[in-house]
């Protein structure tokens, strides 16, 4: 099939982008990332710059490979990452447009590669269980009821693609932010720190500029592994529940 | 050069416990002072660098990742190992300690892999401590299944995304540290070189991926935890920028790469479905429980499937051949990975592939879908039920067991597996050989470490399924916590390293230089081209089956491979900025001189184990034949300025008696 590309270009973070134009031919057995290498290996003979895009596990895990696709990120297939995503959902003669995941707190770094830190600085400011190597009691020793493990897990596939927050009108991190706290609050283990968690995770994702949440729950739409907006109500109790407390603060006290 | 693996004394059950008892200890006010540099952030990285941390160390962690939770760690779908007994089945150290030893082909080290064994244990218990949500049954204590053709159930899993469970752990653990300040964690810098200093490993030179500049970072010691090298080969079930440069850095200073031609090849990954193929995807080990293995009986048959005359299902019963069944009935369908991957290219070889490129075989669950459709009737006492409602049942029970890897293949095929039966094809998974490391995880370069799936150590010729991440962990949590101190110890006196050093601009500069002339060759040909020639040559000579003729031939193309690249290889951009072919021509060039020394490996063990299949040494119904009389060793190969040289270690086998493996 033959394929028009509308495909952003940006040299860096303060440049400004605009798009750009490109035929490339694929097959319907490619995968939509193995389209752009064709379309980057044409660039490449022409002596251009072929256009950056991140990638790695291409197998819907890692969550590297962002990009919009047609106005959804990750394109169009529910519970789907870019890299799952096959070339037989495309027509001969279709025109793609292909941007980045747009977001205050995302800055672009290159084309469609953007700085996703913002993630990772609210993991660094609680979204964990605090214990050394080492001190951890027997596997069995803490039995976690199967509904509840499965929950937690339920939260814990959240590959941090950030597609939560290209989807929000607000840019808001709140999909994101809830299924690590959800993951942690709901097993024994993690209990115990839950008020000082979701206390200083949620002030770190208004520290990064994210926006609020308006209920629009447009981010489980597009979220590649369906992550729940009760997610979100959970957070959002435990939040409360922890200012009131007004420990900052420990469920416990 | 003498290869000392520095294994302790004692009884082989012992020498940990006595180890951690007489090892040098750094005080803790000393730990503050002391700077560890940790290369790779998977999950053996990971779990290094913040224990490190906890432990006092000041650390600074490098992944060429834009967060260390990407790393290809995250990827490992099935489980892992532990001899925790918790089903009471009989497993126990001394029984996981055997089961890898003879996987691997009594071609790894007794006291690593005991100590493996000792550790997997508190494995377990530290991931569950910190939320790592492994299965559970009814009654909240912890699932386990088996795995890989062991006789007891000892792998923990988190459905099918186990790796990305322990790699989130993981990171937490190093993102509590991180905050806390004790780890100062550079994201999106690749490491480019090693610098010694005095012949000691004192720091790395890492490219900025962003900015494209070159940084400096010294430390007192160097801990490298950064993967395998399976991408040598193109096509891999690894991430698409795993890559050997680091490691193959350290070799280029002095380290030593051990057994690099022990590859394992995985039988069932999704067959490649053109030649603009970028990557390969596992479907998990487990499927071969109730899939079985099939190609048409004669050539005609197969001919009319790829030409797309017939299907699977026009082919009845007794023209199908159950080459596994027929070959091992003892193991059938269960036959270790390398044992399966090469049946599946014999049948391929002899013209009864069933894909358009004519490397593909069936798995088929039809049997397996009336098998428990017959047994879900009976319990939901249906009688006479018809045989649609038999298939119903039956598929229904399948889609629980095995739903999402059966959605992921549908996702890439666009086939429906529960109608035509899967198609795939082994491809290349993990690779066993790495950087040579003493019983410390220490390198022959002082103050160098190696980590994970990097070094070589515990997995012999052959890794069982559910081991690597096992060992990432130990390696991370549980060993190079105490081993590290063997070497800083002695380093308390030693201020801290200064990047102004000689070493440090010597190693820059040329760093530098070599970026210039890749971006100045201005040539023809694309990065990825090279790439995907060299992955040819690698899985054409030197993958499943190998033999002399071939290697050498090999060895030929790939040298002139490599002058062509340095001749004719274009980089577009510029070096300072973000610039991701620049970063993989980098990786192919060593890819390029890795393949080298794989094939160089590969032609000198004249016998065949485990992942290393020589054509010339099998028996006589074609099973892979072992020379433990010579080649009982450890391979570890130097560089040499282009001129490869090999070191031996002897293997030293007290505690089990060595036997060939029979799946029969
Ligand atoms: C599809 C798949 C499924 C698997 N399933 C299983 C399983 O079920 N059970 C099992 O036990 N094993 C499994 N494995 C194997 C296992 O996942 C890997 O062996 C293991 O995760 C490797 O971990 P690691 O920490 O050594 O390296 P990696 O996870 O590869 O991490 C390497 C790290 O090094 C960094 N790095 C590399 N080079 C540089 C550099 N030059 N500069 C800076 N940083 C660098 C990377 O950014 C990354 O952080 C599977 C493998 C695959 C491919
Ligand atoms: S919640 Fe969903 S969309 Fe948001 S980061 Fe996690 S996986 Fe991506
Ligand atoms: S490349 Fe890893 S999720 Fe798409």
């Amino acid at each position: 099939m033959n394929l028009t590309l509308k495909i952003w270009r940006q040299k860096g973070p303060s440049a400004a982008g605009s798009f750009e134009e490109h035929k490339v031919h694929a097959e319907e057995d490619m995968s939509f990332l193995e389209m752009l290498d064709v379309l980057n290996e044409q660039l490449v003979h022409e002596k251009k710059e072929p256009v950056a895009f991140e990638h790695d596990c291409r197998e819907g895990i890692c969550g590297t490979c962002n990009m919009v696709i047609n106005g959804h990120p990750h394109g169009p297939q529910r519970g789907t990452t870019t890299c799952q995503l096959h070339m037989r959902h495309y027509n001969d003669g279709d025109t793609i447009v292909i941007e980045p995941f747009r977001a205050s707190s995302f800055p672009v770094i290159k084309d469609l590669v953007i700085d996703r830190s913002a993630f990772d600085n609210i993991i660094q400011a609680g979204g964990y269980i605090s214990v050394n190597t080492g001190q951890a009691p027997d596997g069995n020793a803490i039995p976690v009821e199967k509904q509840d493990a499965s929950q937690a897990f339920d939260a814990a596939t959240c590959i941090g693609c950030g597609a939560c927050v290209a989807a929000c009108p607000n840019g808001s991190a709140m999909l994101f932010t809830s299924a690590k706290v959800s993951h942690l609050a709901l097993l024994p283990q993690g209990e115990v720190e839950n008020g000082k968690r979701v206390y200083d995770m949620v002030n770190q994702m208004d520290k990064e500029g994210f926006g609020r949440c308006s209920n629009i729950t447009a981010c489980e739409a597009e979220c590649p592994k369906e992550i729940s907006v009760d997610n979100i109500a959970r957070m959002n109790r435990l939040y409360v529940k922890s200012v009131f407390a007004g420990t900052q603060g420990n469920e416990k006290n | 050069m003498n290869l000392d693996p520095k294994i302790p004394a004692g009884e082989l059950a012992d020498k940990w416990t006595e180890f951690r008892s007489k090892m040098d200890l750094v005080a803790p006010n000393n730990k503050r002072k002391l700077e560890v540099i940790v290369v790779g952030t998977g999950l053996a990285g990971a779990s290094a660098a913040a224990t490190l941390g906890e432990l006092g160390y000041k650390v600074k962690a490098f992944t060429f990742h834009d967060s260390p939770r990407r790393a290809h760690s995250i990827a490992a779908q099935g489980g892992i190992n532990a001899a925790k007994n918790y089903q009471n089945d009989g497993d126990s150290v001394y029984r996981l300690f055997y089961d890898t030893i003879k996987g691997g082909d009594y071609r790894s080290r007794e006291a690593n892999v005991h100590r493996l064994a000792e550790v997997s244990r508190d494995i377990i218990d530290q991931c569950v401590a910190q939320g790592v949500p492994f299965a559970r049954e009814y009654g909240g204590l912890l699932a386990n299944r088996s795995f890989g053709g062991v006789q007891v159930s000892r792998t923990f899993y988190a459905r099918g995304q186990t790796g990305q469970q322990l790699l989130i752990g993981a990171y937490q653990a190093l993102s509590r540290q991180i905050s806390s300040g004790k780890v100062q964690m550079y994201n999106r810098h690749e490491m480019l070189d090693l610098v010694k200093v005095d012949g000691k490993a004192r720091g790395i030179i890492a490219r900025n991926l962003v900015s494209g500049k070159l940084e400096r970072f010294a430390g007192h010691c160097v801990v490298l935890a950064t993967g395998g090298y399976g991408n040598v080969y193109y096509l891999s079930t690894n991430a698409m920028n795993s890559n050997v440069s680091a490691a193959w850095k350290a070799v280029k200073k002095g380290a030593l790469m051990a057994n690099p031609c022990y590859v394992q090849i995985h039988p069932t990954c999704i067959p490649e479905s053109g030649e603009y193929q970028s990557k390969l995807t596992l479907m998990s080990e487990s499927l071969r429980n109730d899939g079985r293995v099939w190609v048409p009986k004669s050539k005609e048959d197969a001919e009319a499937i790829r030409t797309g005359k017939k299907t699977a299902l026009d082919i009845p019963e007794a023209d199908r051949d159950y080459y596994l069944e027929r070959r091992y009935p003892a193991f059938g369908n269960l036959v270790p990975r390398d044992v399966a991957s090469r049946a599946a290219k014999i049948e391929c070889d002899a013209g009864k592939g069933i894909v358009k490129t004519g490397r593909g075989v069936f798995l088929d669950f039809g049997a397996a879908v009336i098998r428990y459709g017959k047994i879900a009737a009976n319990t939901q006492n249906i009688s006479n039920p018809s045989d649609a409602k038999i298939s119903e049942l039956g598929r229904a029970t399948i889609k629980e067991k095995y739903g999402n890897l059966f959605q992921i293949y549908e996702k890439i095929t666009g086939q429906d597996p529960y109608v035509f039966p899967m198609k795939i094809y082994p491809a290349v998974h993990y690779t066993m050989g790495g950087l040579w490391v003493d019983y410390n995880l220490e390198t022959n370069v002082p103050g160098l470490f190696a980590l994970g799936e990097a070094n070589f150590s515990d997995h012999g010729a052959n890794r069982l399924g559910a081991s690597a991440l096992m060992q990432g962990l130990a390696d991370g949590y549980f060993v190079i916590p105490y081993t590290i101190g063997q070497f800083l110890s002695k380093e308390i006196r030693t201020p801290a390293i200064s990047t102004d050093l000689p070493e440090f601009e010597q190693a820059e500069s040329e760093t530098r230089a070599k970026l210039e002339q890749l971006l100045k060759i201005g040539g023809a040909q694309s990065v990825e081209s090279f790439h995907r020639r060299l992955g040819r040559i690698m899985w054409e000579y030197c993958g499943m089956s190998r033999n002399e003729q071939g290697l050498a031939k090999a060895l030929q193309m790939i040298r002139e491979l490599r002058e062509e690249f340095w001749n004719d290889v274009f980089v577009p951009g510029e070096i300072h900025d973000y610039n991701p072919e620049l970063e993989k021509a980098l990786r192919v060039a060593d890819f390029i001189e890795l393949g080298e020394v794989m094939v160089r490996d590969a032609m000198a063990r004249d016998e065949s184990c485990g992942g290393h299949f020589r054509e010339e040494y099998q028996t006589e119904d074609g099973e892979a034949m072992r020379r433990d009389d010579e080649y009982t060793y450890v391979a570890a190969w130097s560089w040499n300025d282009g001129n490869p040289e090999v070191y031996k270690e002897d293997l030293h086998f007290e505690n089990v008696e060595l036997k060939t493996r029979s799946y029969k």
